[in-house]
């Protein structure tokens, strides 16, 4: 097997997956926390300094799913396909509600009517707040594993078997930490009354994201066996949990500084955290099978073929750097407070 | 088989209505950036004018593309998960380099385009609509390979068997310029240039007819009109280059085309008609050995017939792909006629002169629209029974852990919400065409 420095393709390429979907994670994670805040503020200006706050942004953001998705189909075709359809319909549920979201950004602010505006802010908020959700849910889903048999062939439950009660759980819990994100994110871009709503807010985030977190964690070293064993082998990896959970005391310390920027920072690092976490808890495997361990979907039968990897793996080197570029261009252009004028949605 | 016809009908839907879009996007970009170069060269106010205008109609075509496309990728996943195993090493990595090439471009610049006016210099401004005009010209590359790929196979191994087999890239740059994919590009582009001037066509045909932004009008017709003519006349020569195309690579695809049943003997050119498959008769307006004189500069040529192929490796739907290939055609023919008149007036100063002219400009937007349709119609139920032609039939890519009762669920929320998505789309880009660019003008008399 190709190797580079020291480390083979498969590998490289699930640290190229995992940093997509960490991006995916951090920066539409303060896109649909904003969104799951929407109805908490009262007043139509305020919703629309919201919305406008990731206007230039979020296609952007967006972009991090789709070469994530791209990523996992170029790199891990089994998983890609063996996921999705084995999850058909909360991925379809998903992918729906992207939809909506998106129109309910562009059209909501296109009428005067309070009818119109109401409609889609309830749209708005309820997509945000489900895809979030969802997000959790199927991470949830991936940690517990699937009645996977042989060929990787799904034998599970149609319909509402990927709502288990650690799924639920794993939802809330990412549903929490994307609304503390995304009440930093405000922060940063908010004024006036509006910004000390959010203050107020943040706190309530941040104790529903360690309530759920502290719950969440206890769960799963309880109930879901196995789980520990990765961290028994190599005990260095407790800092992981550890480096988490101080990246999030601290975020509390830099917004009371008005370090929303830093603040920022560290939740994004408590997600970052949370992910490496799960990625090193599954390595090599990326879908387990409950049926038989065997038949589990892992990094090397998932795989694409060494050469083919190795072209992807080039155009990373050439693509990332420019993505970057056009990323450091955006957020610089748009840094600042929300002003709004006759471009704002 | 039940679970396969919904999730055909499924992809068909999502497909053909994302198609919709992307196509605008790309044509109504080409012009924007005509526009705003000319703003920055003259400094003429009514370039910036149309610029601002036609961005915000971009907006909106734009992003309902963006979202409906995030569906396509995810769809070959869920209801293609066979086909997904089966073509992801080569796919994967034309999708890989969509997303970081095309997509990372298009949509962080497409953030300084539209919100950026007052933040950054008209020089920088211009630079991001060029960035979000050649992403979009990207993306439509790299799906379109994809879909070249599946359709002439190139620079690939089998390995494995039976239910493990895959085809895996030997030669990258052989997969990306497969024997189909550059007339293909070309002519996709050429679709969606004329899917985007004949819109704005249609907007500033209906100013003229109402009186109304008669100086901008007659300055961004003017423009369309140059860009349409140059591509419909060109798209002629990319079609009937893919045409050969599909002769030498997918005589099958080709003989249903144009309904051709016996090799032997001349092939005959219809300009319309209807075939009967049963009897594989074909009653309509034809060119005798029209088609072998095409293929082969020949009117007594052979070319490959459908009975040359066993009735399990031909396309079943021969009528349909018939008539869409057809309609395609008459639609192509009629926009250079069109657009070729439109010059000749033009050139005797008589352009605007004559209403019953702009009056089909202005509903002629249709016919573009139709026309990439119908011809992607005719490409994808030519290339029946393969999904992968040659090597995995249809009947072998869907998703076989996917029951059709959760495609019915999908399905019916995908009518849902895109016949809503329609309805808002045609309402605010009616609303916007009707409000005119008057906004966008500091003195709105100067263009009124």
């Amino acid at each position: 097997m190709e190797t580079f420095l020291g480390i083979d393709y498969p590998t490289l390429w699930y640290l190229v997956v995992g940093l997509l979907f960490s991006g995916y994670a951090i920066l539409e994670g303060f896109d649909y926390g904003a969104g799951s805040w929407h109805l908490f503020f009262k007043k139509d200006l305020s919703r629309r300094i919201a919305i406008n706050a990731i206007g230039p942004l979020w296609d952007a953001n967006q972009v991090w799913l789709i070469i994530g998705g791209g990523a996992l189909f170029a790199g891990f075709p089994v998983m890609y396909a063996t996921m999705l359809s084995a999850m058909y319909v909360p991925f379809m549920i998903f992918l729906m509600l992207l939809v909506l979201r998106s129109a309910a950004i562009k059209f909501r602010s296109a009428e005067e009517m309070t009818w119109w505006r109401k409609t889609w802010d309830i749209i708005y908020f309820t997509s945000n707040t489900l895809i979030s959700f969802l997000l959790g849910v199927v991470l949830a889903n991936i940690l517990q594993g699937f009645e996977i048999g042989e060929n990787f062939s799904y034998q599970g439950g149609v319909f509402f078997s990927f709502l288990s009660p650690y799924a639920i759980m794993v939802g809330f819990t990412t549903l929490s930490i994307f609304m503390t994100q995304g009440a930093i994110f405000l922060l940063l871009k908010t004024e006036g009354r509006l910004h000390a709503r959010l203050t107020f807010l943040l706190k309530k985030a941040m104790i529903f994201f360690i309530l759920s977190f502290v719950i969440t964690s206890f769960y799963t070293l309880i109930y879901l066996s196995g789980v520990t064993d990765k961290f028994k082998e190599n005990p260095v990896f407790f800092i992981l949990p550890v480096l988490a959970f101080l990246a999030v005391a601290n975020v509390p310390r830099l917004v009371s500084k008005k370090k929303y920027a830093h603040a920022l920072v560290f939740s994004s690092l408590t997600m970052a955290f949370l992910l490496m976490l799960v990625a090193f808890q599954l390595y090599p495997v990326l879908l387990p099978s409950t049926i038989n361990p065997e038949y589990s979907v892992t990094i090397y039968n998932a795989a694409s073929s060494q050469k083919s990897l190795g072209i992807m793996l080039t155009i990373v080197v050439i693509g990332a750097p420019l993505l970057a570029g056009y990323f450091l261009f955006l957020y610089k252009t748009f840094h600042g407070k929300v002003k709004l004028d006759d471009t704002s949605y | 088989m039940e679970t396969e016809i919904l999730a055909r009908i499924q992809f068909a839907f999502t497909v053909a209505f994302h198609y919709i879009y992307p196509p605008l996007s790309i044509g109504i970009g080409l012009i924007m950036v005509i526009m705003e170069g000319l703003y920055l060269k003259t400094g003429n106010k009514h370039y910036e004018v149309l610029t601002r205008f036609w961005l915000k109609i971009f907006a909106i075509t734009f992003g309902i593309g963006v979202a409906t496309g995030i569906i396509m990728e995810f769809e070959f996943g869920t209801n293609w998960s066979v086909y997904s195993r089966y073509v992801g090493d080569i796919f994967g990595s034309a999708l890989a380099a969509e997303g970081l090439f095309a997509f990372g471009l298009e949509s962080a610049f497409l953030g300084v385009l539209i919100f950026g006016w007052n933040r950054v210099s008209p020089k920088v401004h211009f630079i991001s609509a060029i960035g979000v005009f050649l992403g979009s010209m990207f993306s439509a590359v790299w799906i379109v390979v994809a879909n070249s790929w599946q359709q002439t196979p190139a620079g690939y191994h089998i390995v494995g068997e039976g239910f493990n087999a895959r085809a895996e890239v030997t030669d990258f740059w052989a997969m990306v310029f497969n024997p189909s994919s550059v007339d293909r590009i070309i002519h996709v582009w050429q679709g969606a240039f004329l899917a985007g001037t004949f819109l704005v066509l249609s907007v500033h045909a209906y100013y003229l007819l109402k009186g109304r932004y008669v100086e901008i009008s007659k300055k961004a017709f003017k423009i369309a009109l140059t860009v349409a003519t140059i591509f419909s006349l060109t798209q002629l020569v990319s079609g009937h280059s893919s045409a050969e195309g599909v002769a030498e690579n997918q005589p099958a695809k080709l003989a249903a085309m144009e309904g051709h049943y016996e090799t032997s003997g001349a092939a005959d050119l219809y300009l319309l008609g209807w075939v009967d498959d049963e009897n594989q008769e074909v009653t309509g307006l034809k060119v005798l050995g029209g088609l072998s004189f095409l293929l082969h500069q020949d009117f007594e040529a052979p070319v490959t017939g459908l009975n040359a192929f066993p009735k399990e490796d031909r396309p079943t739907q021969v009528n349909a792909v018939f008539q869409f290939y057809h309609i395609m055609i008459s639609i192509g023919m009629f926009l250079i006629g069109l657009t070729l008149y439109a010059c000749f007036l033009w050139w005797r100063g008589k352009l605007f002169e004559k209403k019953w002219l702009l009056k089909i400009f202005a509903i002629s937007v249709l016919l573009p629209q139709i026309a990439n349709q119908a011809g992607w119609f005719a490409a994808e139920m030519g290339r029946q029974p393969w999904i992968v032609y040659g090597h995995l039939r249809t009947s072998e890519g869907f998703s076989q852990e996917v029951s059709s009762n959760q495609i019915l669920f999908s399905l019916i929320l995908f009518l849902v919400i895109y016949t809503l998505l329609f309805l808002l789309f045609i309402y605010s880009l009616n609303k916007k065409i009707k409000h005119g660019p008057h906004d966008e003008a500091e003195n709105a008399l100067d263009i009124i």
